[in-house]
């Protein structure tokens, strides 16, 4: 593969409000280095993608805003959301994860009924009201613009569901608990593209309440659906700007090449 | 992604509608001011200029982040080329506006030829139904109009040629007219490019609506043409 120069970056910081912002975050497996001095901004209700060949760091990046990776890595440095670090090992991690949710790649509904999917961790954290209880599924499933295909079969099993209505399940499940925040991991690699396309009118509808932060293996997924593009390579942020400039003028030679399909 | 785009190709298209409507008013308020003689009208419309070259500037940006960012294929690549390249004629429609502009401002000489200059008057207007009918066709995606624009543009090419014989007699018989008269050859050589302008808005319609790449200006096909 090409060698760049990973010093040469160009990041810019969105002229907007923020909902989360790490400053140079570094990630280490055992004593491996798999992401350098990370800083990013990333802009209230807008999509920011996360692209970048595999192994480039783009995943482990984003787990470690919610702080998916305490067990498995070291995370150094800041990630500030509304003044506070909570990379700060004061901070109680569930609480992030109320505020910041994530979708993965395979969608992973538990074994149980739609209905209870949604309200699983609705009622861990203390809801028991059966009318709270109903109101948030409804709510929940029509913002991931689900609850048309299922509002009859609510206490079917999720597993009946297809892959794409299982990912949109995974999404109301998170937004059930009313983030500020969501992490989606590659959320559209295991559908066919109807089911993306849903998906994606699903995330730019999203938008309306919600943060988004994606990480996608899919450049045209990206260039369709974000607002804000980080181009990630070898554990470096190389690149981050609009993603009309990303796609249009990109002004770092790497981020050209993985653009064009000129890489490696 | 088809409902994004679908939007966004919305919006292109109403800009492009607003852009063809202000460009209409233009050539009215060209051919108006030129024969009123009034030339602070004209200087109005020559500073003016300059917001449809940015309305042009605005339209191709848009169309090419469409392109990039949503990589539109068949009838939506259509789409978009098509009000790109159209964009593109509709400026030029205006920088001829601007030119009989610059002519009202320019000319000099007292010795005007009224029935020339009414007949102008007519030519512009018909240019301007012909814009017309070409906007409303891109809304519609209404390709069958296509042909009636390139047979208004060969009555705007007849008129063309009248005007031109009526002024090169008037010219012959009273050398006074002269001034006036090389004016009016070049204010109906304007209008006659504007309606070529036209029909490659109708060659564009087509290519929109039906993907072929025709050629529907006369003055192009045929060998006397000019």
């Amino acid at each position: 593969m090409q060698s760049y120069n990973l010093n040469e970056t160009h990041i810019v910081t969105p002229d907007e409000e923020i909902a989360l912002s790490t400053h140079q975050l570094q990630v280490f497996y055992g004593s491996n280095h798999s992401m350098t001095d990370a800083s990013l901004s990333f802009p209230r209700f807008q999509i920011t993608a996360l692209i970048g060949a595999s192994g480039s760091g783009k995943s482990t990046y984003l787990r470690s805003l919610n702080r998916m990776n305490d067990r498995i890595a070291t995370v150094k440095g800041e990630i500030m959301y509304r003044h506070t670090d909570i990379n700060s090992r004061k901070v109680n991690v569930f609480e992030v994860r109320k505020h910041i949710g994530m979708v993965f790649q395979k969608p992973n509904p538990f074994a149980k009924s739609i209905y209870d999917n949604i309200t699983f961790a609705l009622k861990a954290a203390g809801l028991t009201n059966k009318k709270v209880l109903d109101d948030r599924v409804e709510s929940s499933l029509k913002e991931a613009a689900l609850w048309d295909e299922v509002k009859d079969d609510l206490h079917k099993s999720a597993l009946s569901l297809s892959g794409g209505q299982q990912q949109r399940l995974c999404i109301a499940r998170a937004i059930a608990m009313q983030p500020d925040i969501l992490l989606l991991d590659e959320p559209a690699s295991a559908l066919d593209p109807i089911s993306t396309a849903k998906l994606e009118m699903t995330l730019k509808n999203l938008t309306e309440k919600y943060t988004i932060i994606i990480v996608t293996h899919n450049m045209q997924q990206a260039s369709r659906i974000s607002t804000y593009t980080a181009f990630f390579h070898l554990g470096h942020v190389i690149e981050y700007d609009k993603t009309e400039t990303i796609f249009q003028t990109p002004q770092i030679q790497a981020t050209r090449d993985y653009v064009t399909g000129h890489f490696g | 992604m088809k409902n994004i785009f679908s939007e966004e190709l919305k919006k292109l298209f109403s800009d492009f509608t607003d852009m063809g409507t202000a460009v209409s008013g233009q050539i009215a308020q060209a051919t108006q001011s030129y024969i009123d003689h009034d030339k602070a009208a004209a200087q109005s419309l020559v500073t003016h200029d300059q917001s449809i070259n940015g309305n042009e500037v605005d339209l191709e940006k848009q169309a090419l982040t469409l392109m990039t960012l949503q990589q539109p294929v068949a009838d939506d690549f259509r789409a978009v080329v098509s009000i790109l390249k159209a964009s593109a004629d509709l400026e030029r429609i205006g920088d001829h506006a601007t030119s009989i502009a610059s002519e009202t401002i320019r000319v000099k000489g007292s010795h005007r030829n009224q029935s020339v200059e009414v007949k102008i008057a007519s030519l512009s207007q018909q240019i301007r139904d012909m814009l017309t009918t070409a906007l409303t066709a891109f809304n519609a995606n209404d390709a069958t109009q296509a042909e009636k624009i390139a047979k208004q543009d060969q009555s705007v090419d007849d008129q063309f040629d009248e005007i031109r014989n009526t002024v090169t007699v008037a010219m012959q018989q009273d050398p006074e007219v002269a001034a006036a008269g090389a004016s009016y050859l070049l204010v109906t050589k304007l209008l006659e490019r504007i309606g070529d302008r036209i029909v490659n808005l109708a060659e564009e319609l087509v290519y929109n609506q039906t993907g072929e790449i025709i050629e529907l200006n006369q003055s192009r096909i045929r060998p006397d043409g000019d």
